[in-house]
């Protein structure tokens, strides 16, 4: 009877049940100011040497997977907005992609367009807010009112005029996008775009070239190439390793095609060169705007789709780059209204395994660079 | 015409002889003035760091590109008043894993040293509290009782982030002190003097009969030894760049995470204190004290050096919202590493002026 009483020791590395022998445990999180929601890092130190790190995860799990089964297709793009709630923009657009492969359907040029300007604009939205929080990460305060305050909330304007939301867009829906932006928007979009350009060059002044901030995060967290790949890291972290890896480019979605834009890519894979590749992408992003709305005319933002439909039976792929990496969903229809299993790939999810090793050797304060420069979305973690 | 020294000391003596004609003995007279001058100043103290948290929010909220406290009170002037009301009724939680004796001396430690700091400053012409002799390491000393404070405060928390907090304060402070000490000895060797009083009165003349005769004006040695006495006072005084102690978002708030209520408002107060003392420091050695153009008697002296210290107060502001912070070990590095040795050379500097001079 006596074994029936005694507590299971479940995952001891993330809830020890004894002191370490040597050093210090320390629970970072999951209510801490830079852990970015409610992730939790168990950390054992020796003085303030971190031996070893491992992620918590799943205080923040909603079983979205397992809603999606229960919900119509178009019911779905709620739950993705409630992802990556930075960028949900993306979210939608990569699960449309996935029921519009299934569905064979076209989507007119101007939805095309649309979804180009908003998903670029959200990409400079989220990247804003990585670079004003890094800042708090780091100790500087001032670049997260100004990033987050001023820029995106000019951004966020910009999507509530076109589709009402602030956050939470339901925009991108499956064979086009909700409604057309209203009369000037695009005028709007081009002003802001002109500003924006002045406005990255005040965060190089501002944090990028602050000597204390390279102090902080230059060689800091590198991570190789060949380390990046194994733990499957996409996006601006693998990036900053120097692998030259865009969805945009290597299986291009949409009109990307048609695009021009550079990929910047870093040499590394430090802290400061995973910053420096996000603020060199919000300015090919404001690029790949400005040629979104040369080339944009004015036509129908919503392919042939019957109000209640069904998805042909089979299995159905899509991804694209999102501003964390690359972000996918796997739909299984049965012919249902509703998909028979769906898959997230996460890309903050996957981005995050790998900080069990890059945390190792480093100093608390060094934890907290690291931890930032992944630039993790809670939300997208737990799903 | 508005110099206050002149006039509080008149006001004294007609209080004292009016006193002592009502029949209390001049010693209970003597005790009952000094009650009073501690009474000013005590509640000068309290009342100085709230002008600079309500000058921090505004000076960051223009800094940020918003507008700060706006409700209460116009421009939101209250606000700290408001701020202050409600921490003093908040609940005092002591954890229960708390050193409890440790945990509630380590704010009063912190905070008692400041109200002394304030003894030897010159605030203008009469209005020096007194004049010590060693007024210089008077300050220094009496500061440096408050890094126990912290110390206690990190380990009475029973928590891991206060301790990492405390020791990292610890450490810091201990380190600092020695450049900052350092950098003042030129202005002693110059002066001859360890009294604020004496050493502000030494700045007054114009060189040519323009450049006011301030030690920061004194080529090459009173540059350096201002720019080591600033940093190292920011570093003391636990502000970004150097706020590693209280590194927010590293150890949540450092070794005052646990504290609550006035306990917390008390080590509120000291940092915001430390940083006038700091700065009204800096002022007496380096800007010339209380010294300054009248304009025909319109302008006092103390204006002159409140004007002067807000200045220097600014600095530490501006210091705060733009810089990122210093990692640990390189905060060391740079005390240790760069401030040091040019404090050394500094006074080498100074010792062969000296010896050229005279």
């Amino acid at each position: 009877m006596a074994n029936e009483t005694s507590v299971p020791t479940i995952a001891p590395e993330v809830f020890p049940q004894h002191a370490p022998e040597k050093g210090m445990f320390i629970s970072l999180g999951p209510q801490h100011p830079s852990t970015h929601g409610v992730l939790r890092v168990a950390i054992t130190t020796d003085g303030e040497v971190v031996t070893s790190a491992q992620p918590d995860l799943g205080y923040l799990h909603r079983a979205t997977e397992k809603l999606a089964e229960k919900r119509t297709y178009p019911q779905i793009i709620v739950l993705t907005d409630r992802l990556d709630y930075l960028a949900a923009m993306t979210n939608n657009w990569s699960f449309c992609l996935a029921v519009e492969k299934l569905m064979a359907v076209a989507i007119p040029e101007r939805a095309e367009y649309l979804r180009i300007i908003v998903g670029e604009l959200q990409r400079i939205a989220s990247h804003c807010v990585f670079l004003g929080t890094y800042g708090i990460d780091i100790g500087a305060f001032t670049p997260f009112l100004v990033a987050f305050g001023r820029e995106r909330e000019r951004i966020l304007d910009l999507f509530e005029d076109i589709c009402g939301a602030r956050l939470t867009y339901n925009y991108i829906r499956i064979g086009g996008v909700m409604a057309d932006a209203p009369e000037g928007w695009e005028a709007k979009v081009r002003k802001f775009v002109k500003e924006m350009y002045g406005r990255v060059d005040e965060y190089d002044t501002l944090l990028t070239y602050n000597p204390i901030f390279m102090d902080r995060t230059k060689e800091i967290g590198k991570m190789s190439p060949e380390m990046a790949i194994a733990w499957g890291i996409t996006g601006p972290n693998l990036r900053a390793t120097g692998v030259k890896a865009d969805v945009r480019k290597d299986d291009p979605y949409g009109l990307f095609s048609k695009m021009k834009f550079d990929i910047p890519v870093g040499k590394q894979g430090d802290c400061w060169e995973r910053y420096w590749v996000r603020v060199q992408e919000i300015r090919e992003s404001l690029k790949i705007i400005e040629q979104a709305l040369d080339a944009i005319q004015p036509g129908d933002t919503m392919g042939k789709i019957a109000k209640t439909f069904r998805v042909p039976a089979g299995e159905g792929y899509g991804h694209l780059e999102a501003p964390r990496g690359d972000l996918g969903f796997y739909i299984v229809s049965d012919g249902s209204p509703s998909p028979y299993r769906m898959h997230i790939r996460a890309p903050s999810f996957i981005n995050l395994q790998i900080l069990q090793v890059l945390l190792k050797g480093w100093k608390v304060s060094d934890v907290i660079a690291i931890l930032g420069s992944i630039d993790i979305v809670l939300g997208e973690v737990d799903r | 015409m508005f110099e206050l020294g002149p006039i509080l000391s008149h006001v004294f003596q007609v209080l004292q002889t009016w006193v002592i004609g009502h029949g209390v003995p001049p010693l209970g007279a003597w005790i009952l003035a000094k009650a009073i001058q501690v009474g000013v100043i005590v509640l000068l103290v309290s009342l100085i760091p709230m002008v600079l948290v309500y000058a921090e929010r505004k000076v960051s909220a223009f800094m940020q590109a918003r507008l700060g406290p706006m409700n209460v009170g116009p421009y939101g002037i209250l606000q700290t008043l408001a701020d202050g009301i409600k921490l003093i009724f908040k609940e005092d939680i002591i954890p229960i894993g708390s050193d409890r004796i440790v945990h509630i001396l380590a704010p009063m430690v912190v905070v008692a040293p400041v109200f002394i700091c304030f003894a030897p400053l010159p605030f203008g012409k009469g209005l020096v509290p007194i004049d010590l002799d060693i007024g210089v390491l008077f300050i220094f000393a009496v500061s440096g009782v408050s890094t126990i404070g912290v110390l206690m405060a990190g380990w009475g928390s029973g928590n891991k982030f206060s301790m990492l907090g405390g020791v990292r304060g610890a450490a810091q402070l201990v380190s600092y002190e020695v450049p900052r000490v350092l950098s003042v000895v030129p202005v002693l060797m110059f002066y001859g003097t360890q009294s604020l009083h004496g050493i502000a009165m030494a700045q007054q003349g114009r060189w040519f009969g323009v450049i006011p005769k301030w030690f920061i004006f004194y080529p090459v040695i009173g540059q350096i030894a201002f720019l080591i006495f600033l940093i190292a006072s920011v570093a003391e005084t636990n502000r970004t760049p150097f706020d590693i102690p209280e590194a927010e978002s590293e150890l949540v708030a450092g070794f005052h995470t646990e504290f609550s209520g006035l306990k917390f408002a008390l080590f509120f107060l000291a940092e915001y204190a430390y940083v006038f003392v700091s700065s009204a420091m800096a002022v007496a050695l380096f800007l010339g004290g209380d010294d300054g153009f009248s304009a025909g008697g319109i302008i006092p002296s103390w204006l002159w050096f409140i004007g002067k210290t807000f200045a220097i107060v600014f600095l530490f502001l501006w210091f705060r919202w733009t810089f990122p912070r210093l990692r640990v070990d390189r905060l060391m590095q740079f005390c240790w590493q760069f401030l040091l040795p040019w404090s050394i050379v500094n006074i080498g500097l100074a010792g062969l002026a000296v010896l050229l001079l005279k």
